[in-house]
């Protein structure tokens, strides 16, 4: 059963995860061998070693949280961060499976995290008679308040288990969102493309109150003739 | 199990195929020589589509770059780490020493930071200089021709700028600096630090027809698809492949030892195929050792015969010691006048730092010898896991709550994007007798091959260095309106001192000199007791400087070579 399903379900309301669907398909055929999935799948396995695929195979094959608790965790995650147009929430940018694997990938932090959820839950019953993930976001919210602000002069483990499960949950909440696709568009960050670097631009210099030396600006690459053979005299001295 | 013999003699059999091995390779293949390369590690091509990590997006991963199994995360193009599975290695107890290993086809030149810094006069002369150490028997003036060589052959970009320790170079013209190297340049400055361009081997403009040049993605450390940063594979070994050269690789072949006749010469090595954990034996004129420092002396000292008893090249009884890495610290920053940046641009640049500053320092009035250089990083750069994993941990610097959530976390994000920076000291640590690797006779890795045990201790002079970077950072950070980020490291920590082996500079271990009872190679890097075997990685260095060891390993192999070439033409070898 596809997991991501319900969870859409939960946050957006039924029908809004449809799109999503396509990539998820429920495998049940015969798994190709490890060397078949980089040979004909090279784009989707990102550069990974046989023996490090292996590691992502077996981790994918494992359950961390059970269906409640990744509703939970889809619940919690987008009031950490809620979503915004246009670049959506956690959900968007598949937090809750991001923090499946990870859980997976660092077992030091399942302790935590299932104790976390545990005691979310329990808190919210004993409070309010519901599970978090049913709460209204005003109960949820009254929940959150005395745990999302640790002491910053005590080390974060001298701290109870809910300030550091939130710590941690908030942690994986954003660089879950800011690491994915629609993340990297709310930041704006530009790179991760061939282009020609040529200096700050005017503006940004202007705001930042900095400018460049001259001296030094002659001497770096004039990205007109990046392309032309380089060749020096016998001092050194670049000629092209 | 019979071992089974190659019927092929080789002219020469190279053991490692990173920037030592690479550049023997190119050499002696282009001198018309039947090569062989043998490398530990699986065959590696940053273009091949299967291994490219380049321009690959944090997503495209369900970890989003953690470095679960890659020790730089898992963009990183080094296969291999601190601890590789079935090949320990370990220590004299109250010692440290961390190895990285990288196994594969360019070894550890696939993710290096490229900073390519010739020595300076200085360097080779050491125990001239201040009487700790020793000199080396080259000059200079011995490697300044083969420095002229690399850096038209591979390609560094970099400034003249007529300094007496850091050599000009024939060099490619710099990238211009990004925002926060603006801040440093006026932050250093302002306490006398000098900053210059960076000195790195990536093409800002183009050298030849078969390399591409630099598209600033900033991600050298995951080897160019392009070639247009130095990695050995793509830009040594390739290259002597495609111009005709006898080049026979044998990958994921492990060396157990240099095999000897009566007479006691190298008659070429046996291995371990990982693939079917049988051993092998190839036969050659000649062995050059690159398998890297340390793995070289383990190669020499596990090949015990009659005739080297204590190992090979080992009569001095100096192989294994006068190990040592470049002491390292480090400090980030949070500059509060990098706050609020516009994301209307791409400051990728080339992988790493733009500008740095050399060695400023008057030893004399210091309390240790030798120096440092600071390299720095930070911008904005692609997130990654870890990244906005503490979102609004500056606000204490504001007298804001730290922590919450809601809609008030991306505006943190965006807030703080950008605004730190960081900085590392390399420098330069005296060579002792008593810091040394040496065959751990209890222990073998999987392929029943003694492994090596570390003794290694930093002394004060190293601490003080350290000490002096800290105190450095802190003032350069104060002049850029900063504040520095944690405790600032004090004495009960060594300053920050990271551990031996941790900068990835590790060298000495097999040390040339002219004699031949303090030394293991000669100035051409010839074992003293076997004359067909040479050694071109960093294990030759007398000493390491306040550099990176990888222009020089370049340099020394590509003059090793050529003696090699001129010895087999005489028919001394």
């Amino acid at each position: 059963m596809d997991r991501r399903k319900s969870i859409q379900t939960i946050i957006l309301g039924a029908g809004a995860g449809a799109a999503g669907l396509a990539f998820n398909s429920c495998t049940t055929e015969e798994e190709p061998t490890v060397e078949e999935n980089i040979a004909k799948g090279a784009e989707k396995f990102f550069g990974r070693t046989p023996e490090e695929l292996e590691l992502i195979d077996k981790l994918n094959a494992e359950q961390l949280f059970n269906e409640h608790e990744m509703e939970t965790i889809a619940v919690l995650s987008s009031v950490i961060l809620p979503p915004k147009e246009p670049h959506g929430g956690p959900i968007e940018a598949e937090v809750p499976e991001f923090i499946e694997f990870i859980g997976k990938d660092f077992p030091e932090m399942q302790t935590t995290l299932l104790g976390g959820l545990m005691w979310l839950d329990h808190k919210c019953n004993t409070e309010f008679g519901v599970e978090f993930k049913s709460a209204t976001l005003e109960q949820q919210k009254q929940l959150l308040d005395p745990i999302a602000f640790h002491d910053i002069e005590m080390p974060l483990e001298e701290q109870s288990l809910e300030i550091q499960f939130f710590h941690m949950m908030r942690g994986l909440t954003v660089t879950g969102y800011y690491t994915s696709k629609v993340g990297i568009a709310d930041l704006g960050y530009k790179g991760n493309m061939p282009n020609v670097w040529d200096g700050v631009p005017e503006d940004i210099l202007e705001q930042h109150g900095v400018a460049y030396d001259p001296e030094w600006l002659a001497k770096c690459v004039d990205q007109s003739k990046r392309g032309i053979l380089a060749e020096w005299d016998e001092e050194g001295n670049l000629l092209t | 199990m019979q071992i089974k013999e190659s019927s092929e003699l080789y002219d020469v059999i190279i053991v490692g195929s990173g920037a030592g091995g690479g550049m023997a390779t190119k050499q002696l293949a282009d001198a018309g020589l039947n090569v062989a390369v043998v490398e530990a590690g699986p065959f590696f091509d940053p273009a091949n589509p299967e291994q490219m990590t380049q321009l690959k997006w944090p997503y495209e991963s369900p970890r989003r770059g953690a470095a679960t199994t890659r020790a730089f995360g898992e963009w990183d193009a080094a296969y291999g780490g601190w601890e590789i599975e079935g090949e320990p290695y370990t220590h004299t107890e109250g010692t440290k020493f961390d190895w990285f290993r990288s196994h594969m086809l360019g070894g550890r030149t696939n993710h290096w930071g490229r900073i390519s810094l010739r020595f300076g006069p200085k360097d080779f002369k050491g125990k001239t200089r201040d009487g700790h150490g020793e000199d080396w028997p080259i000059g200079y003036e011995d490697v300044k021709p083969y420095y002229d060589k690399v850096d038209k052959l591979i390609g560094v970009f970099g400034t003249n700028e007529g300094l007496p320790d850091d050599p000009d170079g024939f060099f490619l013209p710099p990238p211009k600096p990004r925002l926060h190297e603006l801040f440093y340049i006026n932050g250093a400055r302002k306490s006398g630090i000098p900053v210059i361009p960076s000195r790195m081997s990536m093409l800002t403009k183009k050298i030849n027809k078969d390399r591409g040049v630099c598209f600033y993605c900033g991600q050298c450390s995951r080897s160019c698809s392009v070639y247009a940063d130095f990695s050995a594979g793509s830009c040594l070994i390739f290259p002597a492949q495609k111009s005709g050269g006898r080049v026979k690789i044998f990958v994921n072949s492990v060396v157990r030892e240099v095999t000897t006749n009566e007479e006691g010469k190298a008659t070429g090595v046996s291995y371990i195929s990982k693939d079917d954990r049988k051993e092998y034996r190839l036969k050659g004129k000649v062995v050059v050792l690159a398998a890297s420092a340390c793995s070289s002396a383990r190669i020499l000292l596990n090949s015990k015969s009659k005739q080297h008893p204590n190992g090979l090249g080992n009569s001095s009884d100096h192989v294994g010691k006068y190990l040592h890495d470049s002491t390292g610290a480090s400090r980030v920053a949070f500059i509060p006048g990098l706050m609020n940046r516009k994301t209307s641009y791409n400051e990728d640049g080339v992988g790493g730092m733009h500008v740095y500053s050399p060695w400023w320092g008057d030893n004399s009035k210091l309390d240790f010898p030798r120096g440092y250089h600071i390299e720095m990083w930070g911008g904005m750069g692609m997130p990654n896991y870890g990244f906005g994993s503490s979102p609004n941990e500056f606000n204490k610097f504001f007298g804001l709550q730290v922590g919450g959530y809601g809609d008030s976390l991306r505006d943190d994000v965006k807030k703080y994007y950008g605004s730190v920076v960081g900085f590392g000291g390399r420098g330069e640590a005296i060579a002792r007798k008593d810091n040394y690797c040496e065959i751990d006779p209890t222990t073998v890795d999987q392929f029943g091959i003694p492994v090596l045990k570390f003794n290694y201790k930093w002394s004060d002079f190293e601490r003080k260095q350290a000490k002096h970077m800290q105190d450095t950072f802190e003032e350069i950070v104060h002049n850029m309106g900063g504040e520095p980020l944690g405790e600032k490291p004090g004495k009960d920590s060594d300053y920050g001192l990271l551990a031996p082996g941790r900068i990835i500079h590790e060298v000495g271990t097999t040390r040339m000199g002219n004699d031949p009872k303090t030394s293991v190679t000669n100035k051409y890097q010839q074992l003293h007791d076997v004359d067909n075997v040479f050694i071109v990685d960093a294990g030759p260095f007398v000493s390491q400087a306040d550099k990176n060891c990888t222009w020089t390993i370049l340099a020394l192999s590509w003059r090793a070579s050529d003696y090699i070439i001129e010895q087999l033409k005489q028919q001394n070898i």
